[in-house]
């Protein structure tokens, strides 16, 4: 099971070897290539940070205001009978914001529950199936500059629901 | 939408810290948040120009355009209406490879990259919200853009609505086909798992579960062609 920890050690390196090896065996100018498409993506992070900045500052602003800690407790108790622990509710919201933000509060879980229970395994698989909705849609879509965006919520939040839906079925079997 | 939804949050928390003596908390949160959002820009900075950069060269080798050509049925099946040679298409078929290798920060340039080339689709396909497009990054080179420049810029991007191809491709990404959750297997190690990799199983299936009712739901929304 190290072995499969340690993939992401060593894909990233292998994968950079592969890219720079191919480049140089097919004649690519690997340098000026990698140059260009460097100052490419630093255009891109210049445009982005505005963004970064204001989501954020919004979703600090409303973790430190306790709201999650009141959504947590209301929604609890009825969640609770479909297999989500009041304990996870927090993070449910939290991931659909910020994923580092998320990540603390699954660190937090591990700490209190152990990773191996009921709470535990589900956050696992439920961190592993879905992405941060508005973080991802509100970056990419400064990215063509677009601003109404139609249907993407939904369809983001459908596929939110229908990764959580299926890791508490997932969990149910594995964890009894 | 991203305007109610950000407005919501912020008077929500204001509002809610009021009434529950959190002011002092919340006005530290907003301070220490935007400091925290620039130094995680320079991380990513790092890290997207290293992608970029390594992208432009198996780009240019050609690799990129093996790999589109491997999932191409796949990429014909969920954007029938992108031309088969667009850039586009390799940019989403370098984002969706990532992806699945749980590549991270590698699948976000690929990414940005396919919504600007879907936005250049758009201004190919004649949307008058998108003429502007071709010559966006021009001018920022120029560094002359005059005001009424500027004013003209924001005002025609003002409206931009995404097009089919956009949503599609964000909510496929934001259901995340991710082959090996690396991270959470790091996690659970650490914090003393009797069995951390038991979660890819469980993990793989959920994913493909979400990116399964993705595909369903782009493909209904699909349906009727351009959509406009």
């Amino acid at each position: 099971m190290n072995a499969l920890a340690h993939i992401s050690d060593i894909l990233i390196p292998i994968l950079i070897f592969f890219i720079v090896g191919y480049g140089y065996v097919s004649k690519v100018k690997v340098y000026e290539s990698f140059l260009d498409g460097a100052k490419d993506g630093l255009k891109i992070v210049v445009d982005i940070v505005p963004t970064l900045v204001g989501l954020m500052m919004a979703v600090g602003m409303l973790r430190a205001s306790g709201f999650f800690d009141l959504l947590g407790k209301l929604l609890g108790p009825i969640t609770e009978k479909v297999g989500l622990p009041a304990q996870l509710m927090p993070l449910l919201v939290v991931k659909l914001f910020s994923a580092s933000a998320a990540t603390g509060l699954v660190l937090d879980i591990f700490k209190n529950s152990g990773p191996d229970s009921y709470a535990g395994t589900l956050t696992s698989i439920l961190m592993s199936c879905t992405e941060t909705v508005f973080y991802t849609m509100s970056v990419y879509f400064l990215a063509a500059k677009v601003t109404k965006t139609r249907y993407t919520l939904a369809g983001a939040l459908l596929a939110t629901l229908a990764g959580t839906v299926a890791s508490v079925v997932l969990t149910a079997m594995l964890v009894t | 939408m991203l305007n109610a939804i950000w407005a919501f949050m912020i008077l929500l928390a204001v509002i809610y810290a009021a009434c529950t003596g959190h002011m002092s908390e919340v006005t530290n949160a907003a301070l220490d948040s935007a400091g925290e959002a620039i130094s995680l820009c320079l991380t990513m900075a790092g890290v997207v120009a290293l992608w970029m950069g390594l992208m432009e060269i198996a780009k240019r080798a050609g690799l990129i355009e093996k790999l589109t050509r491997g999932i191409s049925p796949f990429l014909t099946f969920l954007f029938p209406r992108i031309p088969k040679n667009h850039p586009a298409r390799e940019y989403i078929a370098a984002n969706i490879i990532a992806n699945i290798l749980g590549l991270g920060w590698a699948c976000t340039p690929a990414g940005l990259k396919a919504m600007e080339e879907l936005a250049n689709l758009e201004a190919e396909r004649g949307n008058p919200e998108y003429a502007n497009v071709k010559n966006e990054r021009g001018k920022k080179q120029e560094k002359s853009g005059n005001q009424t420049d500027k004013n003209y810029d924001r005002k025609a991007s003002g409206g931009r609505r995404a097009s089919n191809e956009m949503c599609n491709f964000l909510i496929l990404n934001i259901s995340s086909l991710q082959l090996i959750p690396v991270n959470m297997i790091a996690y659970r190690s650490q914090y003393g798992s009797a069995n951390p990799t038991s979660i890819i199983a469980p993990a793989i299936a959920a994913t493909l579960f979400s990116s399964i009712m993705a595909v369903i739901y782009c493909k209904w929304k699909d349906r009727g062609g351009v959509g406009r």
